[in-house]
């Protein structure tokens, strides 16, 4: 089966996020760039995948030159090839770009099933996987923490609110990671070496026809407001110190 | 020219959900700046009635699509009749709930349409008479102001920020045509949480445990203590991933964001992850025997401890002051 995953570098979890003065971005010179974690389970269920049942993996990315790195983090992993959306005219896409820049790509490959991660953790807008199926005209399974193939469609799990579904879809569809889908596998040494040698086409925005015209925009960046400091609570012991607590959550904070 | 504000209300079950009310509300008050007519879409199966309880939160008219085909929801059964009730009516600003469904539903809504989709929305408001949205990103570590380029401006609202207010309007029903096609998903089976207990993303309370409680059988301090206060238990990765608490609990980067009006963090250190899921809440305690963990940096009340004393302390000492 062709399996594609769509995977996105994104700041490291830990990393300092800065503002830059004049909120027009973020200072990204000191950012330490990894695959984004969910995209970790898109990949893992889709080499799973692929053990199981034959095939090739292909691994999409849009973003500038180090986002080739990622590539080869998910070749390392055991996927089979890579195609690099590369474009300074996408360093500003929105979900909407991006998803339509993805799509161009794919449209001119085969494919069954294709994983996106439920969200990247950098915008963490949670949109393209959905846009893109919707501009491939494919079912969507959002947020899914198990699946099951099953020759011409996918059973799923998906955890909504206070219950979980199970959801048969046709193929191909589109599968957005969640956690607890997969533990995902670490690259081997003798894999980082093979995936030096593993295909990546490289494509801008122009070969792929997609207009680079945003929908939305961020118009500012600003820190998260500042909290005003806490109060610590004081007391002989520990009973003393949750009457008080009860006390201030009742009487001051006023939440229960 | 495209006007007005439109809601895409959330039912399950018949009962619509606590966000489509917290949606109502907040289009209702851009509204009253703009002297603009609130609208909401509502679909279902069987779920008229369900128009006049949108009508006491502040809206106008709402477009029912009563359908078989959409109950259960099935994303792009839900899609076309949304994009397309949208398309006819023109507002200049759709609210979607940041739900499990509505984030779903969105995203798809907005590649139909094209259109810009700011999502999980922490604050909106007009501005020189354009709508903008405010959101987290990068985990909470900044906020980014979201201006549109197309209409309508779309922007999903994360559950349990937005009040919801009561404020009479008409709620009239607008019945309209939904033809939908075949679908290629099928919903097989809904597995109820039997716990009685509210999602976390929806929970006012929130009483959660990390690696300080040691193992899966001393969550039941944090239970007793939620039951009395009527919250709900949430835990850290770190319990997650040893098995203690099941992955719906975890809140985090890689869990979920919630923003319960109390979050009381019990042995949990704090880690930027950790606070990227629960950073929004209202008033946070901290409960630690560590007094530089940076949880503390976090919390509105801090109390350094063992937990394993203080907890039980703390819910006879709730017990009494809510008795
Ligand atoms: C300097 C800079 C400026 C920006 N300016 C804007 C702006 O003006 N307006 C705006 O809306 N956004 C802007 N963005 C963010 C934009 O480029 C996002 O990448 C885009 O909106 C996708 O949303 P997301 O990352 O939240 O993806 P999500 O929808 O959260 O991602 C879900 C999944 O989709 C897949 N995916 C997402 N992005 C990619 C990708 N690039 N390649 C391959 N797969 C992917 C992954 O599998 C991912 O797990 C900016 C980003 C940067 C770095
Ligand atoms: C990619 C990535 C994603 C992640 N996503 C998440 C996420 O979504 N959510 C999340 O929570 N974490 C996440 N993490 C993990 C995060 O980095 C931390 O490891 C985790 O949050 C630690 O959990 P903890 O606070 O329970 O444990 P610890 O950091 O070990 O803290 C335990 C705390 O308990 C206190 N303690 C111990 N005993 C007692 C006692 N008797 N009384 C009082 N206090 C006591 C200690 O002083 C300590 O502060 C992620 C990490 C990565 C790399």
């Amino acid at each position: 089966m062709n399996i594609i995953a769509c995977v996105k570098q994104v700041p490291d979890t830990e990393a300092q996020i800065k503002v830059k003065a004049d909120g027009s971005g973020i200072d990204d010179s000191q950012i330490k760039w990894v695959m984004n974690p969910y995209d970790e389970f898109g990949v893992e269920e889709a080499l799973k995948l692929k053990e199981k049942n034959g095939g090739d993996v292909t691994i999409i990315s849009v973003g500038p030159a180090r986002a080739m790195e990622t590539i080869r983090t998910a070749l390392a992993m055991g996927a089979d090839k890579g195609i690099h959306i590369s474009d300074p005219a996408l360093d500003n896409a929105d979900a909407f770009v991006t998803a339509s820049a993805l799509a161009a790509a794919i449209k001119g490959i085969p494919y069954d099933i294709i994983f996106c991660g439920q969200r990247a953790i950098d915008d963490d807008s949670g949109q393209v996987g959905a846009m893109l199926a919707e501009l491939l005209g494919l079912p969507q399974l959002t947020i899914v923490t198990k699946l099951d193939f099953a020759g011409s469609s996918v059973k799923v799990i998906r955890p909504i609110e206070g219950a979980q579904l199970s959801i048969e879809t046709s193929l191909p569809c589109v599968v957005t990671a969640q956690k607890g889908l997969n533990e995902p596998r670490y690259a081997s040494l003798p894999g980082i070496m093979k995936a030096k040698k593993k295909p990546v086409d490289v494509k801008n925005a122009a070969a792929l026809g997609v207009a680079t015209d945003v929908k939305a925009k961020v118009a500012k960046f600003a820190p998260p407001p500042a909290r005003a400091a806490g109060k610590i609570i004081c007391g002989d012991d520990a009973a003393q110190k949750a009457q008080e607590l009860a006390r201030c959550l009742r009487e001051e904070a006023k939440v229960i | 020219m495209a006007k007005g504000i439109m809601i895409v209300a959330e039912q399950r079950d018949g009962a619509l959900r606590k966000v489509s009310f917290e949606l109502a509300s907040t289009a209702r008050k851009l509204a009253d700046q703009t002297g603009d007519e609130v609208s909401a879409i509502l679909l279902g199966s069987g779920i008229e009635g369900l128009a006049a309880e949108l009508g006491k939160f502040g809206v106008d008219k709402v477009f029912v699509g009563d359908n078989a085909a959409l109950e259960p929801y099935i994303t792009e059964a839900h899609a076309q009749v949304t994009a397309k009730i949208i398309k006819d009516n023109d507002p200049a600003i759709v609210l979607f709930g940041a739900s499990v469904q509505g984030k779903d539903l969105s995203a798809r809504v907005a590649a139909k349409l094209a259109g810009g989709l700011a999502t999980d929305c922490t604050d909106v408001k007009i501005d020189g008479g354009k709508f903008v949205a405010i959101r987290p990103m990068y985990a909470g570590k900044c906020f980014g102001e979201i201006i549109f380029n197309t209409a309508p401006a779309m922007a999903s609202l994360r559950p349990n920020v937005f009040p919801a207010v009561e404020n009479a309007k008409a709620g009239a029903v607008t019945k309209v045509d939904v033809a939908v096609d075949a679908q290629k998903s099928k919903v097989l089976e809904v597995q109820k949480d039997t716990s009685g207990k509210v999602d976390l993303t929806e929970a006012n309370i929130i009483v959660s445990g990390g690696r300080g409680m040691k193992g899966p059988d001393e969550y039941k301090i944090l239970e007793e203590l939620a039951d009395v206060l009527k919250g709900t238990v949430g835990a850290s990765r770190a319990a997650v991933d040893a098995g203690w608490r099941p992955q719906k609990d975890q809140v985090g980067q890689t869990g979920k964001v919630v923003s319960p009006n109390l979050y009381i963090a019990c042995g949990i250190s704090g880690a930027i992850q950790h606070l990227a899921g629960m950073s929004s809440s209202k008033c946070i305690v901290a409960i630690n025997k560590d007094a530089e963990a940076p949880i503390f940096a976090k919390a509105d009340f801090g109390v350094v401890d063992d937990l394993f004393k203080v907890v039980p302390e703390l819910t006879v000492a709730c017990k009494k002051l809510l008795a």
